[in-house]
């Protein structure tokens, strides 16, 4: 029986201890002298979450299957055994051996929101690891990063040896033999880190610097070894049928947020929403093919025993496919009595026919993503759903039963007027009415229930709205009471519910987004005046961000507020994601003339990504 | 059909809390490709009935719960193809066939057997073993126990059917009826009350041996027997 790394005494006293314990079915044990390289695989926040994570369970499924590597998982403890590890002197541990992180070859932290940042000081100065790269030595853990928020890691290159840019899949092997051959030479880790620099993919932050000129941007960059790449390329996996997935996800004990099998079915989105990074970074669109998909979905429900099955990709309309995986879905599950869950269809005769045969019409809800109230700022942002379209989707569903509906807004947007938020009620409204047009009034069963929401824009690097200015609190919050006052003014305000996202941590993920090398000093700041799970509204500590902001001489306006010209260099331009920065930069000019730009089915606008050979990029084009 | 499941939770996974371990099972039950049967209505799920929740931190060798089973192969087949697919920690020791007319697991329970042992760190008087022995001799054990609603008087002794002092710790048999249901932690607390000892803070460690029902002639039986 494995020993804990906590005694029964730590375990008994915090809450959910199974987070801490390993263990679960398909969890990967190993001997450890029976491997030559110890993988400790991070998820920054706490176990739940972490453990709803696909890319996780992708990657570590892979290095498992390489017989010379262990790969462990990590998480960050909560806030009440965090206390207690601190009090105690008591390493960060990963959970399948129990052992102390610090003794791993690697620690590998990937980074899906910049709101765990301070997360990942908490998991280094747990583990005992150096906060700062340039202080570890021989001793420590290979820190590195991967994830989206690698596509721009200046703001926290100082706490990570390596950053690994792009899709997971290609890369490791290479990086590991490379490692294998440091240790057996007895290299040094500088030499390990000039060699890894030049493996695609790979960005080893300590082989640059940062210059800036006088106004704060940034004005070049500057190499310190001849070995260093200048632009890193992501990489990408060019055959999605052909590659890693775990055939045998772990099964968490306890419930997490994503507690189901997750069948990826595709990479990618061809649809180019201006705001949406997700839709940038991983282009092209590459579908994996329907057997694969078929045989991966029995082979994890059988290994895992779940009772769900969901559907994971950005706009899972557009999977060419769809009909043929979902009549297979349906027939295997009703038999197995595993339940489907179907995120991001796009709402119309077809996918209501399948929720109604997938759902209970009288729980769900429907969900529409306008992002925007009126169609002029649609266009803006190169939404291409219609009013009609929305209205046309709502009345079918509410034929077929439906009374639930649910409408994401953001507010802030590049262009935005009055009349395209009070456009957020008076959709709102228009889906009421149609509601009440619809369905005859002996057949209703009370109200239509309308919620309507709004995040607040935050530009992302590599899109169009790289350039945009972000708003301030208080104008954010501004829009926000006006959403609120155009919506109690509508005929049909008592069917609308109204919520919006918090105002300042907003601000603060806009930063992060946009960040250059200034913003390490200031993350690190925040978190020794006490800031770590940002992301928790509940442990979001604003005033404390601000104070680090000013003790650290850093203005946060410069990063949100403030316009870019179309010729600043960005502290993310080294980094090549396929797309190129002429293509993003005609699209900030077509959103600007409210010009909407066609999805990569319909006609390729040359954005770069036509280089990688593969995906959508090699479809005949409809127009 | 219905089919009574005998396990152990020995381990790291005594931290596994009681809804976590029906789902433990729920899941396990389909990666075993035994044939339960579920319930009707739009979100079926399956007929499954499990016997005393088990405290967390606490090990067992005594855990049950039933199934309902469309069809059958053998009770051995459902065992070793259950085992199959467990986890460190919990292993299947039983299963059988349940006579019609049965009651299910949790109605059925009428008492267990628990082996206590003290924390490493826990300071005892010398002489606390003459002093619980003496406690249990008692003809009633009087106590104020907490409900949900009020405070009420009860006779703890009639709900320790056994104490010993073994060499690997204290075992009692004690209720477990529903209602009537008394925590060895409880007993044992309030036993070193009496004598004037704090206790820390979880400063024992509980293992459930063994769950019986009762017979019609009142004779305890575990619950397969």
């Amino acid at each position: 029986m494995r020993k804990l790394a906590l005694s029964d005494e730590i375990l008994m006293q915090v809450e959910k201890p199974a987070r801490y314990i390993g263990g679960e079915v398909n969890a990967v044990m190993k001997r450890k002298e029976q491997v030559k390289v110890r993988f400790a695989m991070c998820f920054p926040d706490v176990y739940e979450i972490g453990m709803s994570h696909l890319g996780i369970q992708i990657i570590y499924d892979m290095l498992n299957q390489f017989e010379d590597v262990w790969c462990e998982r990590v998480y960050s403890p909560w806030v009440d055994l965090d206390a207690i590890m601190r009090k105690e002197n008591i390493p960060l541990f990963a959970l399948e051996s129990q052992d102390p992180v610090k003794e791993f070859d690697f620690l590998g932290i990937t980074l899906q929101y910049e709101m765990c940042y301070t997360n990942i000081l908490q998991v280094l100065d747990l583990a005992g690891i150096p906060l700062l790269a340039k202080d570890r030595s021989e001793k420590d853990p290979i820190v590195i990063g991967g994830g989206p928020c690698t596509y721009n890691p200046e703001p926290i290159c100082d706490f990570f040896d390596l950053f690994y840019i792009g899709e997971g899949e290609t890369q490791y092997r290479t990086l590991i033999d490379l490692y294998e051959e440091y240790k057996e030479k007895g290299m040094g880790r500088a030499w390990f880190l000039e060699h890894a620099a030049q493996i695609p993919g790979i960005y080893v932050p300590s082989l640059y610097e940062e210059l800036y000129n006088e106004d704060g941007t940034v004005k070049e960059r500057k190499k310190l070894s001849e070995k260093a790449p200048d632009i890193i390329m992501k990489e990408m996996v060019k055959d999605v049928s052909d590659t890693y997935y775990p055939m045998k996800p772990v099964v968490p004990f306890i419930k997490v947020t994503q507690d189901r099998v997750v069948l990826e079915i595709q990479r990618g989105c061809i649809r180019g929403c201006r705001f949406c990074q997700a839709g940038q970074l991983y282009r092209p669109v590459r579908e994996r093919n329907l057997e694969f998909l078929k045989k991966y979905a029995i082979a994890m429900l059988e290994n895992t025993g779940h009772e769900e099955i969901s559907l994971s990709s950005l706009s899972s309309s557009d999977y060419s496919q769809l009909p043929e995986l979902i009549d297979f879905l349906i027939e295997e599950c009703s038999r197995r009595k595993i339940n489907i869950s179907l995120p991001s269809l796009r709402i119309d005769a077809f996918s209501l026919d399948v929720m109604n045969k997938v759902q209970d019409v009288k729980k769900s809800s429907l969900t529409f993503a306008p992002e925007a109230g009126s169609q002029r700022l649609r266009d803006v942002i190169n939404k291409g759903l219609t009013e009609e379209v929305i209205l046309n989707g709502a009345k079918l569903a509410f034929e077929g039963g439906w009374t639930r509906v649910k409408l994401y807004f953001m507010l802030g947007l590049p262009f935005e007027t009055e009349e395209d938020i009070k456009g957020i009620a008076e959709l709102s409204n228009k889906i009421a009415a149609t509601f009440y047009e619809t369905v005859p009034k002996e057949k209703r069963n009370g109200k239509v229930q309308i919620v309507a929401s709004t995040s607040f824009f935050i530009p992302k690097p590599f899109t169009p709205f790289q350039w945009a200015s972000q708003c301030r609190k208080e104008e954010f919050l501004d829009k926000a009471y006006l959403t609120r006052k155009s919506i109690t003014e509508q005929l049909n305000q008592k069917s609308i519910k109204y919520n919006w996202h918090e105002a300042d941590v907003s601000v603060l993920e806009g930063i992060m987004a946009r960040g250059d090398r200034k913003i390490n000093q200031v993350i690190l700041k925040a978190y020794e005046m006490g800031c770590v799970y940002d992301a928790w509204s509940e442990y979001y500590k604003n005033d404390v961000w601000m104070q680090a902001f000013e003790d650290c001489g850093v203005d946060p306006d410069f990063y949100t507020v403030r316009e870019r010209r179309e010729d600043e260099i960005f502290p993310w331009d080294f980094i090549d994601c396929g797309v190129s920065k002429n293509f993003l930069l005609r699209e900030w000019h077509r959103a600007q003339e409210e010009t909407v730009t066609p999805n990569c089915r319909k006609q390729c606008q040359g954005c770069g990504a036509a280089r990688f050979g593969t995906g959508v990029c090699l479809e005949e084009k409809e127009a | 059909m219905k089919v009574r499941i005998k396990f152990s939770k020995e381990g790291p996974v005594k931290f596994i809390g009681h809804l976590d371990i029906m789902r433990y099972f729920q899941k396990a039950i389909r990666r075993a490709d035994i044939d339960i049967a579920y319930s009707m209505g739009f979100n079926p799920h399956q007929i499954m009935s499990f016997a005393s929740p088990l405290s967390v931190g606490h090990e067992s060798s005594g855990e049950y719960f039933d199934i309902e089973l469309n069809s059958i192969t053998d009770v051995e087949d459902i065992k070793n193809r259950l085992n199959a697919v467990m986890t460190e920690g919990i292993k299947i020791l039983k299963v059988a066939i349940l006579d019609d007319g049965e009651g299910n697991a949790m109605a059925s329970v009428a008492a267990a057997d628990y082996l206590v042992r003290f924390s490493d760190k826990l300071m005892l008087p010398a002489d606390w073993k003459e002093k619980l022995i003496a406690y249990y001799e008692q003809e009633h054990i009087f106590v104020t126990k907490q409900t949900k609603k009020s405070e009420k008087e009860i006779d703890l002794k009639e709900g320790i059917y056994k104490l010993q002092i073994r060499d690997d710790g204290i075992f009692m048999q004690l209720d477990a009826g529903s209602g009537s249901n008394v925590k060895p932690g409880f007993v044992l607390e309030h036993f070193f009350g009496t004598i004037g000892v704090e206790l820390p803070e979880f400063p024992l460690r509980v293992r459930r041996l063994e769950t019986y029902r009762r017979t019609k002639k009142g004779k305890l039986m575990p619950l397969i027997s």
